[in-house]
């Protein structure tokens, strides 16, 4: 690239002097596109935001070349930041996105034609240039866009990991941990944390485990949820493994698993009962025990 | 040499681990404990270990050995008040001591030793 680093850029100025034509060209051109989103977007939007990035374009060729990665652009890649975060929340796709960006390259070559006709090879050369800038612009956009999801996607997993966790009192000295979901290492681990932070408050003896919503069991989790019950014998709380379906019973026992040192019942109703009768109570119908 | 103190309770032994044990005062601590256990014929010893931050799996071992060497001289051993950090830890480490009886607190411990009926862990009977 000749004139990546040179700071007087005359193709630059030379596109600062057609800057009103070039906007029209390009916001025309957008209009005219098949990936226009007219429902997401109004004209007078989409003129405003072509504006405000070409400007910020502008001025970043002039002064940084057309090294992308340069300080000089800062200022363009923030605005073309907060351009593509916004279309993401309107709900364009990054491909539209980013094809917002790379439409503006039609109308700046024809600019360039028409200045260059006469040197070919000058043409060529900042066509090229240009071409680069813009490419990676675009690319920049997809990058940013796939950031904002990402962090939504950290999110979202962390507030599962908090909402999914609860461990409930169901009767002083009873506790119940209904989980729902698949259970990997992380979640055990919260899992196991919480209800043993929880046997220690409320000095509770009994905790029943429901895993009615956990979809597969296999040797991992089964192994997770030994250690759980492992871990709450050790301070002096027994486990009830309740919610065991008849496919996961099969997996478990195909599987070698041995859980014959683990009180399991198949509902929740049948571990209460089981659990009252161990801390000495019963439930009984007041109109036939009279 | 620092020892840990051993208190008698009736039928009970009563030790209360309140520093961090290294490995010369746990195994002073199972010397002096058969010995107690075969003079007093206690019928059961309570370890709380409630004050515990950090365990190895050198005194989980001995918390299991303590457990076989008193079982062996007719004692039940209860292991009370385990943090949930160092339950975890145990487990991890491989060592769910399945020969250790434990109980939340040292009442709910006492209860286990002095015999108010109670259900076994593995089949889920009574066990007078």
């Amino acid at each position: 690239m000749t004139n990546t680093n040179t700071v007087a850029n005359p193709i630059a100025d030379v596109l600062a002097r057609n800057e009103g034509a070039l906007l029209e060209a390009w916001v025309q051109l957008q209009m005219a596109a098949h990936s226009m989103r007219s429902e997401l977007m109004q004209k007078d939007e989409l003129r405003e935001e072509s504006r405000r990035f070409l400007a910020s374009f502008l001025r970043a060729l002039r002064s940084g070349g057309t090294d992308t990665s340069g300080s000089a652009w800062k200022d363009a890649r923030e605005t073309l930041a907060a351009l593509s975060a916004n279309r993401g929340r309107k709900g364009f796709s990054p491909s539209e996105t980013a094809s917002f960006v790379f439409s503006l390259k039609q109308p700046i070559f024809q600019v360039l034609r028409d200045e260059l006709a006469k040197d070919p090879q000058r043409l060529t050369e900042e066509t090229w240039s240009l071409s680069l800038a813009l490419d990676s612009l675009g690319l920049f956009t997809t990058e940013v866009y796939q950031k904002g999801r990402e962090e939504v996607i950290a999110r979202q997993q962390q507030d599962m990991l908090d909402l999914s966790t609860p461990v409930v009192e169901l009767w002083a000295g009873i506790l119940a941990v209904p989980l729902i979901g698949t259970l990997d290492s992380a979640r055990t681990q919260v899992v196991m944390e919480s209800l043993l932070q929880r046997v220690v408050t409320t000095g509770s003896r009994l905790a029943i485990i429901d895993i009615t919503g956990v979809p597969t069991v296999d040797t991992l989790v089964a192994q997770h949820l030994l250690k759980t019950v492992a871990a709450a014998r050790l301070m002096g709380a027994e486990c009830i493994i309740s919610g065991i379906r008849p496919q996961i019973a099969q997996t478990i026992v195909h599987l070698g698993v041995n859980l014959s040192d683990v009180i399991t019942k198949s509902n929740m109703a049948d571990a209460f009962q089981i659990a009252l009768e161990r801390t000495g109570r019963a439930v009984v119908d007041v109109r036939t025990a009279g | 040499m620092e020892r840990i103190p051993i208190l008698k309770m009736g039928e009970c032994l009563l030790v209360t681990i309140q520093t961090d044990m290294h490995d010369r005062l746990a195994m002073a601590l199972q010397d002096d404990l058969t010995n107690r256990v075969s003079d007093t014929g206690a019928r059961g010893v309570l370890i709380d270990i409630s004050a515990l931050e950090v365990v190895d799996s050198f005194i989980g071992r001995m918390l299991s050995n303590i457990a076989s060497l008193t079982s062996l001289l007719d004692a039940r051993t209860v292991v009370v008040g385990m943090r949930p950090a160092v339950a975890i830890t145990l487990v991890e480490l491989g060592l769910s001591l399945p020969e250790v009886q434990t109980a939340l607190d040292v009442e709910t411990g006492m209860e286990l030793i002095t015999g108010k009926p109670r259900m076994d862990r593995n089949n889920g009977r009574y066990r007078g």
